[in-house]
């Protein structure tokens, strides 16, 4: 039952897949201007201009350009930037790593920061813990995180000089771990606390109504202490629907992280997209796009899964 | 005229509604790209008429399908086959407008009425509301008529003022009877009207019911689990079980003398209100209700029946004619 | 025979941001040792509410304000959160109404049951599985090898509160309080499980407080009645003499109101005219009298206290039983000796 509904999922999948690549490829192509005609110089003889534009495949019909650019990617092509000439995957395949890092730090840490927050609230609903907790959730969610960046730099990283402000490691330095994960804590912080204001609501809300429940009830009445009624019969409860919560938040975290890596200068994908982004650089940002799409695509795809494993109520359709 | 001639000829004059094999199907579906699996076969195959003035009981445990039966006959459900004729007119199919029309004749009221209030709405303004779309009183006239509506469910004036919160559950339940009588209708679908009230608002209930029908010569179809309000409110009952009825009867004859073991069974079942009575041990064997998705082959009800013979669980029994009917190859003398 | 619980005029209140609302007032009874008691009204009459206080369930804003219930003399309103607690699915269990949300839809239902085996009976896992397992077969449930694995919605509700009573009764508890144990049942599913409990009540002698609003569940499993009207005791009596000869007026409306099988049904329900009052507007005197025909001007006025009128048989009524009109007594003995179909 499991194994077929796995498989339908991933089934499913393919289609979206090649409806982002289709949308992706259109959106880019629709969009005014092209590398060729910013680089115009009244220098450069328009033949030598039509000469760079074959060479690049710009004449051809749209569709072709599509079906070229398709097959190169199920290659695991994605072609050459228009601007540094550089092969897309291998300039992702560089990058994709340290977003990758500092994405699920993040995550992990705003969903460990927003179960607890969230789940004392909802126990000590309406009394002052909830209030303060409330407020701070709300804190984290109305500042936004390029602002926090800033104020960590400067009060942690260049005031109390606790913390590097910038890059995954220190310049001329060793590179390991250690000094990564030392580079990793600002960055993923303010991610992180931008998530955890979001979903400290969610936690909250949820165990608010599961505290309601008559199972609890039932689960008193056998004697078992409070805690364990919060934490085996609630919070397991509690924290179903959060799982796909979470799993919307991942498309954002990619978003978000852009202009946090330009900030912390963090050496992921969010400083090539904005590169790519400035100098129209359309195989890379198709590439990004596909790749942002992929990693979307599979952590929804165990997020249905998880749900599934963990929610007997769930009927595989 | 011969005399049968002349029997059928006023039975049909006084016939109300006529439901020919009915069948209203729920799809099981499993999964994105599988087909349905199967059916819950809520109503299969069941047919009955409703005489002018009547209560018709249609009385069985939850999934029996009593209630997809109502809400078939008034299409709130699109039955899969078969046909309901309203006064003699094919209802089945017809079209939203159209039903609409026929549906000022046919009213139902339902065991929450609260679900059907919209909560923001004054209690005059819902009541008023289908007077007037259904031209029946003309828009100066709806707020009298909406008194006396009122007046005829036993709540004070000011009701009127209130909102459906500020109500309490035997409230509740006297405005869905005003709303379901203000257009006069015919026939009114009682769909467990009772379940949610107390015991004496209960009985307050039924007594409202039945003085209603004597006023406006209502015809009901008195759906419910009870067996005592069932009996206390129908001239006629039909048992339903997994989707078919079992046995149809005038009250008395089924409460003397039930003829399917089903029936006896429910009447077994239900608890006496006298200490001295008290079942001493005899322990009721008659296991769980069978899933109407895979109901039992032959007759549905031998999984739970003490005395099924070996032909039981081949052949399905038909329901009989006559006064008395029953679906039973062995039925209970 | 000892007295297994005692209740003396418990009042329980709920906090509102509006101040206090009693919602139980002076509610005594007490239950011997193997007897069945069964607390009878209507919703909002208070019987839910007496039954959670006694173990301490009321939630974060009810509590008993004044009164006492005592479990073999150990006071259950004195008692500490931890003290109560290992009462609690051990001593004391608990039923309820809707077996559907009374069990955790995400855990296994045989181990939703080892829990309180666990906990009271201090059995290891394995130990306690083959307990869970037995309990399982002996409240009827079939192949409970497979059962135990399953989650709750995945059953029939006959067999969810067939689960519910082995949860209860796994750690054979002196007392058992069934909160509206058949409500939410079929007719013939709730005559298998009212069996069921007096089964296993005969095996283990254990006393049961039935929470109910159902007279004819009452009839079939009670020996003492505590009628309950408006968060008050309004009679109480054995249940024979309770049946043959009720006192209360709310107690004979209430057995009229009730559509026997073996009433004649071409007559009118007698029914009780009016509402049950709120909790914030409780009739001043008798809190039954707006409702009462046979109400004169002190039950408007002055409060009844519960009287004995013979035989612990405990009435809350001005009227003496000879003033209530031989009529009303004699339709109802009519009806009532006149035997099941």
């Amino acid at each position: 039952m499991m194994r077929r509904y796995i498989f339908r999922r991933l089934l499913i999948s393919i289609p979206v897949f090649f409806g982002i690549t289709i949308f992706s490829f259109l959106i880019m192509n629709m969009a005014p201007g092209n590398p060729v005609d910013m680089l115009i110089n009244p220098n450069i003889p328009k033949e030598m201009l039509e000469i760079r534009k074959e060479m690049l495949g710009l004449n051809d019909p749209l569709y072709v350009q599509y079906v070229k650019w398709l097959s190169g990617l199920l290659k695991g092509e994605l072609g050459y930037s228009y601007s540094s000439f550089a092969s897309v995957s291998q300039m992702i395949g560089e990058r994709i790593g340290p977003t990758l890092l500092l994405a699920s730090t993040s995550l992990v840490l705003g969903v460990l920061l927003a179960i607890p927050i969230g789940v004392i609230s909802a126990i000590k609903q309406n009394a002052t813990l909830d209030y303060v907790l409330t407020g701070l959730a709300f804190l984290g969610t109305s500042i936004p995180p390029f602002f926090l960046g800033l104020g960590f730099i400067y009060i942690v990283g260049i005031q109390l000089g606790w913390l590097p402000t910038g890059g995954m490691t220190t310049l001329g330095g060793t590179g390991g771990i250690g000094d990564i994960l030392v580079h990793l804590i600002l960055p993923a912080l303010v991610l992180g606390i931008a998530i955890a204001g979001k979903k400290v609501r969610y936690v909250r809300a949820s165990m608010l109504e599961v505290l309601q429940q008559d199972y609890l009830r039932t689960a008193r009445a056998k004697g078992i202490s409070e805690l364990v009624v919060l934490h085996k019969h609630a919070l397991r409860n509690a924290l179903i629907p959060i799982i796909t919560i979470v799993g919307t938040e991942i498309p954002l975290l990619l978003g978000g992280s852009i202009i946090i890596e330009q900030i912390f200068q963090w050496p992921g994908i969010g400083q090539l997209t904005m590169e790519a982004l400035l100098s129209r650089d359309y195989p890379t940002l198709m590439g990004l796009n596909i790749v942002a799409a992929c990693i979307v695509l599979s952590t929804n795809l165990v997020m249905d899964i998880l749900y599934a494993i963990v929610d007997p109520r769930m009927k595989y359709s | 005229m011969t005399l049968q001639a002349e029997i059928i000829s006023r039975q049909t004059k006084n016939e109300l509604l006529r439901v020919e094999h009915l069948k209203t199907y729920y799809p099981l579906q499993k999964g994105l790209f599988s087909r349905p699996t199967g059916h819950i076969k809520a109503v299969d195959d069941v047919s009955l008429t409703l005489y002018k003035g009547e209560t018709l009981g249609l009385v069985g445990e939850s999934g029996c399908g009593k209630s997809t039966m109502g809400r078939s006959i008034i299409r709130l459900e699109q039955p899969n086959s078969g046909r309901i004729l309203f006064e003699g007119e094919d209802i089945t199919h017809m079209t939203v407008k159209k039903l609409n029309v026929v549906r000022t004749q046919l009213q139902m009221i339902f065991q929450d009425p609260f679900a059907s209030l919209n909560p923001r709405i004054r209690i005059c303004d819902a009541l008023a509301e289908p007077l007037v779309v259904h031209k029946r009183v003309r828009r100066s006239e709806a707020a009298r008529e909406v008194e006396a509506l009122l007046q005829m469910v036993g709540l004070p004036r000011s009701t009127g003022e209130r909102y459906p919160h500020e109500l309490s559950g035997g409230q509740r339940q006297r405005i869905g009877i005003a709303r379901a009588i203000a257009l006069r209708p015919k026939l009114i679908i009682c769909d467990e009207p009772l379940s949610a009230l107390d015991v004496s608002i209960q009985a307050q209930m039924m007594n409202l019911l039945q003085d209603l029908q004597e006023e406006l010569q209502f015809t009901y179809l008195f759906i419910t689990h009870g067996m005592g309000a069932v009996k206390q409110m129908s001239t006629r009952i039909a048992v339903m079980y997994l989707g078919k009825i079992v046995e149809l009867a005038p009250t008395q004859q089924l409460f003397r003398q039930p003829k399917h073991p089903y029936t006896q069974l429910l009447l077994r079942a239900v608890p006496s209100p006298d200490p001295t009575l008290r079942s001493a041990n005899e322990y009721i064997h008659a296991g769980d209700m069978p899933s109407s998705g895979e109901p039992p082959q032959g007759c549905r009800f031998h999984t739970r029946c003490p005395y099924a013979q070996a032909n039981c669980g081949v052949v399905e029994p038909a329901l009989t004619e006559g006064e008395h009917a029953v679906s039973c190859h062995y039925p209970l003398a | 025979m000892g007295k297994l619980l005692e209740v003396e005029r418990l009042q329980i209140a709920f906090r509102t941001d509006q101040g206090d609302v009693i919602s139980v007032d002076e509610v005594s009874f007490d239950i011997k040792a193997g007897e069945t008691v069964a607390i009878v009204g209507e919703s909002g009459c208070g019987k839910s509410v007496t039954s959670l206080s006694l173990i301490g369930l009321l939630g974060k804003r009810g509590y008993v304000r004044q009164g006492e219930s005592r479990f073999n003399g150990f006071s259950l309103t004195k008692a500490s959160s931890a003290e109560l607690r290992k009462l609690r699915g051990n001593e004391i269990s608990m039923i309820f109404q809707d077996s559907m949300t009374s069990l955790n839809p995400v855990i296994p239902i045989g181990e939703q049951l080892e829990e309180p085996i666990r906990l009271h009976l201090h059995l290891s896992r394995q130990q306690a599985k083959a307990v869970a397992l037995d309990m399982l077969r002996k409240v009827g449930i079939p192949r409970p090898e497979v059962i135990s694995k399953e989650y709750p919605q995945t059953l029939s509700g006959g067999m969810r509160q067939r689960v519910m009573i082995a949860i209860a009764l796994v750690c054979k508890p002196k007392l058992l309080i069934a909160d509206e144990p058949t409500t939410a049942l079929d007719v013939t599913i709730q005559a298998q499980i009212v069996q069921l409990m007096k089964q296993l009540q005969a095996s283990d002698g254990t006393s049961i407080l039935l929470v109910t609003h159902d007279l004819g569940v009452v009839a079939e499993m009670a020996d003492k009645v505590v009628v309950m009207y408006a968060g008050q005791v309004v009679e109480t009596a054995d249940v024979f003499t309770l049946f043959r000869a009720p006192q209360h007026p709310y107690t004979q409306g209430l057995m009229r109101s009730i559509p026997h099988l073996n009433r004649d049904s071409s007559k009118r329900m007698d029914a009780i005219a009016g509402t049950v009052p709120s909790l914030q507007h409780m009739p001043t005197g008798c809190r039954y009298h707006p409702r009462c025909p046979h109400a004169v001007g002190r039950c408007r006025e002055q409060r009844p206290a519960l009287q004995n009128v013979g035989n612990e048989h405990l009435v809350r009524c001005w009227l003496p039983s000879e003033s209530v009109p031989p009529t009303v007594k004699d339709s109802l003995a009519g009806h009532i000796s006149g035997g099941a179909v």
